[in-house]
């Protein structure tokens, strides 16, 4: 069976996750984020490639970085956005998934951006658009249950070139709540698909998935074994939404023993950089003297967002 | 086409070009080959402007039907360009899409005061209203759509013209 994100040629048609996508597809997707960055240097923020398409932001779940850059980045490519507001639709009164989606072709959508709490959401639009004879509308992956969150993991690769160069030779460390993380599902996916040689993940066993390890990743439970000589620092956020049962004592003493501190962060290459994928929840995973310390790339991390999502839309947006 | 001296055609459209320009013209090479030529022609006509670049993938009237070029660079202009006198440079003149992208790029970093465009060769078939102020070579009879023609540049620097058949399935 083809990769349902791929037409028939091998292009990209859909980005609903990293796994299993090919190499040269992710770093094509790269480099093509580099010129795009250089357009918000100008006087005129604005490229005319999605002019006269309409993108429509379907979040069912709440986002302001997510569906702010977004949208920053259909606009700058010159397309129609539009907004929607699950929580005052026709969700809201009981219309199904897939009929929103019908009635939003209708209106001549092109292209889907959606986020959803249930994993899978966006293959089951994209493969009701296939059933029903749209193929030329194209569907991305903002983020769905726990299971991907693409252009997070793609902008996160974005920003380990800008500063490490190369993957190689790097050794990299997902700290924190992997088990309610989809952000680090398409990381691990990115990374080993970049061949990075050591991928580790770091957290207390009740929030890591079982048989973690199948991912292709080192597995830590004490944080300085974990960090040591690390060249990147990757955490998560607490999902304290998503918990539903007896899996941490209390924030403050998750902080204690996983929070990360400018003294754990020692441990780390002194040129380590330090990301997260935001909201960050001061005190609880980082301390403030990390985040806004000379090793985080946090902000940068946002900025280039913008670049990588102008760069899946623009390789998505021509039929 | 082999016969097309692309050297000795680099140095006549300098000549073309010198009595019209000052240190302070800007010069816009349109990548890849005309990016090559610009680069020659900062050089030979001692231009103390910055060389500006202009990537035009993200300006072209085929992204609805082919989608993005591969491997789109970096449009670097760092001088001023409100009021300057600018002259892109490409090096074969064809449709003059190319030419049409690249104006309507430069203009959104600000109003140049005059546009020229200089080329290497003009191998005839002009879609638009499109052309070049200076121009080294035309070919006497246009060349057939099916047949591409391009600058190479070698290890040495050296500049030689390559055609090529048009693959059947254009991506």
């Amino acid at each position: 069976m083809r990769n349902p994100q791929l037409n028939k040629h091998g292009e990209l048609q859909h980005l609903l996750t990293l796994d299993g996508l090919p190499r040269e597809i992710v770093t094509t997707i790269l480099d093509t984020a580099t010129p795009f960055a250089a357009v918000a240097e100008r006087e005129v923020k604005k490229l005319p490639l999605m002019r006269g398409k309409s993108v429509f932001n379907l979040f069912f779940e709440n986002s302001t970085r997510t569906r702010t850059t977004f949208e920053i980045a259909a606009k700058r490519l010159s397309a129609d956005v539009v907004n929607l507001n699950i929580n005052t639709s026709s969700a809201a009164k009981g219309e199904s998934l897939l009929d929103t989606v019908d009635n939003l072709c209708a209106m001549h959508a092109d292209m889907f951006v959606v986020r959803h709490a249930a994993s899978g959401a966006p293959m089951l639009i994209a493969q009701h658009l296939q059933h029903t004879g749209r193929d030329d509308v194209r569907v991305i992956n903002a983020g769905d249950g726990r299971h991907a969150h693409p252009t997070q993991g793609l902008l996160d690769m974005y920003t380990i070139r800008h500063f490490k160069h190369d993957f190689t030779n790097l050794t990299v460390a997902i700290v924190g709540d992997v088990l309610h993380s989809r952000v680090a599902r398409s990381q691990i996916a990115a990374l080993t698909t970049l061949g990075v040689p050591e991928v580790r993940v770091i957290g207390p066993r009740t929030l890591l998935p079982t048989e973690v390890e199948k991912l292709g990743v080192r597995v830590f439970h004490d944080m300085s074994e974990g960090l040591k000589g690390v060249d990147v620092v990757m955490m998560l956020r607490l999902q304290n939404e998503r918990m539903n049962g007896a899996l941490l004592p209390t924030p403050q003493e998750y902080y204690k023993i996983w929070g990360l501190t400018a003294d754990k962060l020692t441990l780390a290459k002194p040129d380590a950089i330090v990301m997260h994928p935001g909201p960050m929840n001061r005190g609880v995973e980082i301390d403030s003297a990390v985040a806004d310390g000379t090793q985080a790339v946090i902000l940068p991390q946002v900025t280039f967002g913008i670049a990588v999502r102008m760069a899946v839309m623009s390789m998505l947006g021509s039929h | 086409m082999t016969e097309l001296d692309a050297e000795a055609l680099c140095q006549q459209l300098a000549a073309q070009m010198r009595p019209h320009v000052t240190p302070a013209t800007a010069l816009v090479g349109i990548y890849t080959g005309g990016l090559w030529l610009a680069e020659r022609l900062h050089t030979e006509l001692g231009i103390t402007q910055p060389l500006g670049a202009i990537d035009v993938s993200f300006y072209r009237d085929d992204y609805a039907s082919k989608g993005l070029h591969a491997k789109p660079q970096r449009t670097e202009i760092t001088f001023n360009v409100d009021g300057a006198h600018v002259i892109l440079v490409d090096d074969v003149l064809f449709t003059g899409r190319t030419t049409r992208a690249a104006l309507n790029e430069l203009f959104d970093f600000g109003r140049p005061g005059v546009v020229e465009l200089a080329v290497l060769l003009d191998r005839g078939g002009r879609e638009l209203p499109v052309a070049a102020r200076y121009c080294a070579h035309t070919l006497a009879e246009p060349l057939p759509r099916s047949q591409n023609l391009e600058l190479q540049r070698d290890e040495d620097g050296q500049l030689t013209f390559q055609l090529t058949q048009t693959p059947a399935v254009e991506r």
